[in-house]
């Protein structure tokens, strides 16, 4: 099997991140994929029933948003930040702005502050129209800075 | 509220929060007590949510989403009736990580209720409270219809 480590720097590499999402049950499981280009960073959820907050009014579930963001955050940390280890959740704030309907979501991460233990990141997601964010969050990773490519 | 009344109580909200939620639904969640202007939760450790391979913990996402829906459980509890609420913000600090093969349990009290707006505090553990996972603040705002009238209303 191949390790987690051997996933992360192939992805990074290639920018394909399909084998290690593969890896990771949770991001199976929320239907989540990442995809960075040109500069970008960029996840999304796909819509299914499980990640249904209200099915009466039509609207995702706001801890299924959360987890969205905090995984295309970890992403992003992994792909800019060259540390080997996946990278550790500080601590997350969420601010929901809209409702989300049943539609995929998208995710922008961008990373404010990349210090040498310590990334912060902000958060933009939405649906169909970017302009309308559906939820935004702030959020800081740990990540080791014994295990980077460089060291 | 007398026991029988808390007994049903806790039923429609198990049935109102978890049951016909999906999300909640799927990771696992049920509901242990309910109280006054609080609740417990406890959701099952799975290998489908499992966030690193290698150590088989469970995703941080999934304690948001269990965070999230049990500090919503205190804010019904406090209002004592199924009402809409919304969450306007939620933070979560990660203390650790879950450890694998074992249960979650989430306690949720709202501790400030207005008419428009709720304040929550959580707190995620393992066996205890002293193994704690994470804290959480989050605030909700609160809707004059009840939970099942929306569709209704907009009509």
């Amino acid at each position: 099997m191949t390790s987690l480590r051997d996933l992360v720097q192939e992805a990074r590499a290639t920018s394909d991140y399909r084998a290690l999402i593969e890896a990771i049950p949770y991001a199976r499981f929320l239907g989540f994929s990442f995809e960075p280009r040109e500069g970008e960073l960029l996840g999304r959820m796909a819509f299914a029933q499980h990640v249904v907050g209200n099915a009466r009014v039509g609207a995702l579930h706001g801890g299924a948003l959360g987890a969205l963001m905090e995984l295309t955050g970890a992403f992003a940390v992994l792909h800019e930040a060259e540390a080997l280890t996946v990278p550790k959740t500080i601590n997350i704030t969420v601010e929901y702005l809209r409702q989300a309907h049943f539609e995929d979501t998208y995710c922008r991460a961008e990373l404010v502050r990349k210090g040498r233990r310590v990334v912060n990141v902000r958060l933009t997601a939405w649906q169909s129209d970017e302009k309308k964010p559906v939820t935004a969050a702030v959020a800081h990773y740990l990540i080791d800075p014994g295990e980077t490519t460089a060291g | 509220m007398s026991d029988p009344q808390r007994a049903a109580f806790l039923a429609m909200v198990q049935k109102h929060l978890v049951d016909t939620v999906p999300h909640n639904h799927a990771i696992g969640m049920k509901l242990v007590e309910l109280g006054v202007d609080s609740c417990r939760f406890t959701i099952p450790y799975s290998e489908t949510l499992v966030g690193n391979p290698e150590t088989g913990v469970m995703h941080g996402g999934v304690i948001t989403a269990f965070i999230d829906a049990a500090c919503g459980a205190a804010v019904i509890a406090a209002l004592k009736g199924l009402r809409r609420v919304a969450t306007l913000d939620l933070r979560i600090d990660y203390m650790r990580p879950a450890a694998p093969r074992r249960e979650i349990t989430c306690h949720a009290r709202c501790y400030r209720l207005t008419k428009n707006v709720a304040f929550t505090r959580a707190e995620a553990y393992l066996d205890t409270p002293e193994e704690l996972v994470a804290t959480a603040a989050g605030t909700f705002a609160i809707f004059d219809e009840p939970a099942t009238a929306r569709k209704e209303a907009q009509k």
